[in-house]
This record gives structure tokens, C-alpha cells and sequence, in this order.
């Protein structure tokens, strides 16, 4: 349809005050203020959000998934970095 | 005659905004960017829902008159409703303005009726809010915060396409050409509004002309667009009923269902 593609856009959304932005979806737009609205247009319109960010796709740097295995199976057997290993008097019932 | 002014009125109203809205929802699934094709159709939503409160309002105010001759025969007989209003009427019932009416064309013909309507709407909603008539300043109300964000929209895509590239400019002129001699009318009292304006229940729509030639300017400035001229000759006729070619085709479509079958549900 297009001959150039406009870029890629990440999108993340706050539901509600307090939250955190969540990442959402992408998109394409033009430019940032394309973005937003693109965003208003097609992930808040059931009322998912008080608060948009966008972030151009390209600027996103993400770990190589070749090295998961390497990355993250090293924490497998890393139990003793979970905090529960303290002896807690019975009272304390919420932690 | 037709119906009281009032009646008139919020018939006016909800027609400008139903026959906007389904001239939008005619680009759902044919939109140029999956992302714009949910804008429009947003902003073809909110119009409808637009229209449906003023249906509404104006099926109270019909509750308990007798229908007038000229509507009656295209009425069916029974309770009137939203549904009768926006589905039973014909071309010459229809108060909408001639703007809103106009074929999509290309996508800026479709971007610019849109900012010209809109910032008809925003500065209207904007003193009807503050109407006597408690109904129609929350309809005002509820829909002026919709407006907002469908003026912010179509600004936006006129500077973008105005200010583009040549193919864009060359396009947005075309349709400036074509859309402007039905602006004229936005501003011009019909007789049913008269009264109205003098007891203080309609928006005088000349006193808004001010503003929206101000935000017109300012936009199409920035969009690289020249203002015509200020003498051009209107075209007039849509708040009486007096409708260009196009009306006739967009109802036969939209209200085909409920023709063939009467009070049909699903």
C-alpha cells in the first residue's frame, strides 16, 4: 500500500495512577505526536490508560535470545538469593 | 410545517452528527493505516453516540405531539424513537448541514470536512454547554470533551498533509475548493432557530463564526494553505432541507435495513 513504511513505535500504557507504564503493543507513525495519538486510537479506547509514553522500536536494545542460557539459567540454582531463609516469631503473620 | 422549532433544533443537531458519523464509519476497513482506520472510526463512534443522545432528547420532546403532515408519510405509525428519527425520515426531513454530507473523496477531503466541522462543533458545544435547557448543556457537556480531541486530530492532519508533500498540498487544495462553499451555511440562523435564539435556548451561530474563522486561519496557515477568499459564494439549503445530491445516496444505504424491515433487532 505504502511505499515507505513509517517507523516502528512501542507502546506503553499506565492504567491508573500509581502504576506502572506497561508495555502495551506497537504501532506505526510518522513522528512522536503521531505516535500518542495512534496510541489514544487503538490501545486506550476501552479505557485502558491515564497516561501514554512512546518509544521508537529502534532505541530498544534487547538481549540476545541465542544466550538465554547463559544469561539466566545461572540464577536457576541461586536459591539462598530468595529471602526465605529467615526464622520469623509466629505473630508476624504478613510477610 | 414541520415540527415545532425546537424539535427543529434538536433534529439539526442530531442529523449533523449522525450523517457525519456514518460518513466516517464508511472508511472503517478501508482506511490508509491500520492505526487511522481506528482513529476514524473512533471519531465515527462518538459522533453517533452524539447523534443518538440528540435522538433521543428530540423523541421526548416529539412524545405526545401529533407528527407533523410533511414527516408523517415517512414515518411509521407509533412511538417515535431514536430509531424512527435517524431511519424513517427522508432527504427533505434531514436538517444536517451540507458539509457533513459531502463524499469522502480522497483521505484529505475526509480530514479536512472533519476540521471544518469540528471546529464548527467545538466552539458550538462550547456556549451550549451553558444552555438553559438542562439536556442539552449535558449533551454539550459530555460531547465537547469528544470535540476537543477530534479537532486536535484533524488540525494535526491538515498541517500534516498541507504542509507535505507536493501530491498532499496539491490534494488539500483541491479539497479546501471543494468543501468551502458549504461553510457558509454553519453560521446562518434558519427560521426554526430564530425564536430559539431570541428566548435564549440555541446558540446564536453567528456568534461563533469569530472564533472558528480565527482557529480556521491559524491551522490552515500553518498548513501552507491559503484562506479563500472572503467573499466566495455559500451554498445553503441543508438546515432547511434542501440537500445536495449526495444525502439521498448515503440514507438509501444507511437506513435500508430498517425500510425492509420495519423495527427489525438483532
Amino acid at each position: 500500500m505504502r511505499e515507505q513504511q513509517w517507523p516502528l513505535w512501542e507502546v506503553f500504557i499506565r492504567s491508573k495512577q500509581g502504576l506502572d507504564h506497561k508495555h502495551a503493543g506497537s504501532l506505526h507513525a510518522a513522528d512522536a505526536a503521531m505516535a500518542i495519538e495512534n496510541a489514544r486510537d487503538v490501545y486506550t479506547r476501552r479505557m485502558e490508560g491515564v497516561s501514554i509514553w512512546v518509544v521508537e522500536s529502534k532505541y530498544i536494545h534487547a538481549s540476545n535470545p541465542d544466550e538465554a542460557s547463559s544469561l539466566y539459567d545461572p540464577a536457576n540454582d541461586k536459591v539462598y538469593r530468595h529471602p526465605t531463609f529467615y526464622d520469623l516469631p509466629d505473630e508476624l503473620k504478613h510477610m | 410545517m414541520g415540527y415545532p422549532a425546537d424539535i427543529e433544533y434538536a433534529l439539526h443537531l442530531a442529523d449533523n452528527a449522525l450523517i457525519l458519523g456514518h460518513r466516517n464509519s464508511e472508511w472503517t476497513g478501508h482506511g490508509p493505516i491500520l492505526e487511522q482506520d481506528i482513529a476514524l472510526s473512533n471519531i465515527a463512534l462518538d459522533l453517533i453516540g452524539q447523534a443518538r443522545f440528540l435522538y433521543q432528547y428530540a423523541a421526548r420532546l416529539v412524545a405526545g405531539q401529533p407528527i407533523p403532515a410533511s414527516i408523517g408519510g415517512t414515518i411509521p405509525t407509533g412511538e417515535v424513537t431514536e430509531d424512527t428519527l435517524a431511519y424513517g425520515r427522508d432527504a427533505w426531513d434531514f436538517r444536517n448541514c451540507l458539509l457533513v454530507e459531502q463524499d469522502n473523496g480522497d483521505w484529505g477531503k475526509t480530514i479536512l470536512r472533519q476540521f471544518l466541522f469540528s471546529a464548527w462543533q467545538y466552539y458550538f458545544y462550547g456556549k451550549l454547554r451553558l444552555n438553559q435547557d438542562p439536556d442539552l448543556a449535558a449533551i454539550a457537556e459530555k460531547s465537547l470533551k469528544e470535540v476537543t480531541y477530534h479537532l486536535r486530530w484533524s488540525s494535526e492532519w491538515v498541517i500534516r498533509l498541507g504542509d507535505g508533500t507536493e501530491e498532499s498540498h496539491g490534494r488539500m487544495e483541491q479539497a479546501l475548493d471543494q468543501l468551502w462553499k458549504f461553510t457558509g451555511e454553519l453560521f446562518m440562523p434558519a427560521a426554526y432557530e430564530e425564536p430559539l435564539i431570541t428566548g435564549g435556548v440555541a446558540v446564536d451561530p453567528g456568534s461563533i463564526r469569530p472564533s472558528w474563522m480565527e482557529k480556521v486561519a491559524e491551522v490552515l496557515g500553518e498548513a501552507r494553505l491559503s484562506l479563500p477568499a472572503e467573499n466566495t459564494w455559500m451554498q445553503t439549503g441543508g438546515k432547511k432541507g434542501r440537500h445536495t445530491e449526495h444525502l439521498g445516496y448515503l440514507l438509501a444505504e444507511m437506513q435500508f435495513l430498517q425500510r425492509t424491515y420495519p423495527g427489525c433487532e438483532w
